[in-house]
């Protein structure tokens, strides 16, 4: 599992790579949490155009990371999910917290 | 006795997180011959990794990461279907209606779970059956019917 992050005109874009499951939850958490609190910026993009598998860990990932960053009034949005990661999401009500955008 | 168009496998493993990725991919790549589709096997693979993930997760609260898990596949090549097993020796589902819920976690850091497992699995496979035994473990059979084979190739790229 691998994440890459940069800034860009106020957006925070992350984009996560590999398989986020139980095994790499610790992690991505970790990293997002690090990434989260380093540098300004008004909203943050998650783009999973190369997440090759994701379960329900990842959706406790990001609603995890979400919570923390309601309270700074910072909203995530999700982009290029699977067809796999788009069911998860759907399944689960995760787009209302953090909107797909194209 | 197995019957001649049946395949199956067994295994025990240890009960860690790092070998969920293992697991799924095993069985995705055993149902290969079923001829499924990229959304079957990714169906099934999202399944069994919230299966052992409850057995990694939940099952040994005590002694973590030093308990075994059985698991049991089998393809029916005549009706096509996969069927899975998986079982914990542990401590069982105390609230067992309730775990079926979604969003229903018994996790101490609840923000950090989505509760989603069973739903998932419910969702993603044909059938679910739980035999939740109260400090002997939960075994879990889950069924799926494979589709069409030409996306075979395809769904072996991703396995």
């Amino acid at each position: 599992m691998k994440l890459k992050s940069r800034i860009y005109n106020g957006s925070l874009y992350v984009l996560l790579c590999g398989e986020l499951d139980t095994c790499s939850a610790g992690y991505v958490r970790e990293e997002l949490d690090k990434v989260f609190g380093s540098g300004i910026f008004k909203q943050v993009i998650i783009d999973l155009s190369e997440l090759q598998f994701m379960d329900s860990t990842g959706i406790g990932v990001l609603i995890g990371r979400y919570k923390k960053l309601k309270d700074r009034e910072i909203p995530i949005f999700i982009c290029n999910p699977s067809s796999q990661a788009e069911k998860i999401f759907k399944l689960s009500g995760l787009y209302e917290l953090m909107p797909k955008i194209v | 006795m197995k019957k001649n168009n049946e395949n199956y496998f067994e295994m025990k493993i240890k009960a860690l997180p790092e070998n969920v990725p293992f697991v799924r991919s095993a069985i995705a790549t055993f149902a290969l011959p079923l001829g499924p589709t990229l959304d079957d096997i990714q169906d099934l693979k999202t399944a069994v990794s919230e299966a052992f993930t409850n057995a990694v997760e939940h099952a040994y609260p005590e002694k973590w990461g030093d308990c075994e898990v059985d698991i049991n596949v089998s393809l029916d090549k005549l009706t096509n279907k996969i069927s899975v097993v998986i079982g914990d020796h542990g401590v069982g589902i105390k609230n067992f209606d309730k775990a079926r819920e979604p969003f229903f976690s018994t996790a101490d850091n609840l923000e950090e779970h989505s509760g989603m497992g069973f739903t998932i699995m419910e969702t993603f496979m044909d059938s679910l059956m739980l035999e939740n035994n109260e400090n002997k473990g939960v075994k879990l059979t889950m069924t799926k019917t494979i589709g069409n084979s030409k996306s075979c190739a395809q769904a072996e790229r991703s396995c």
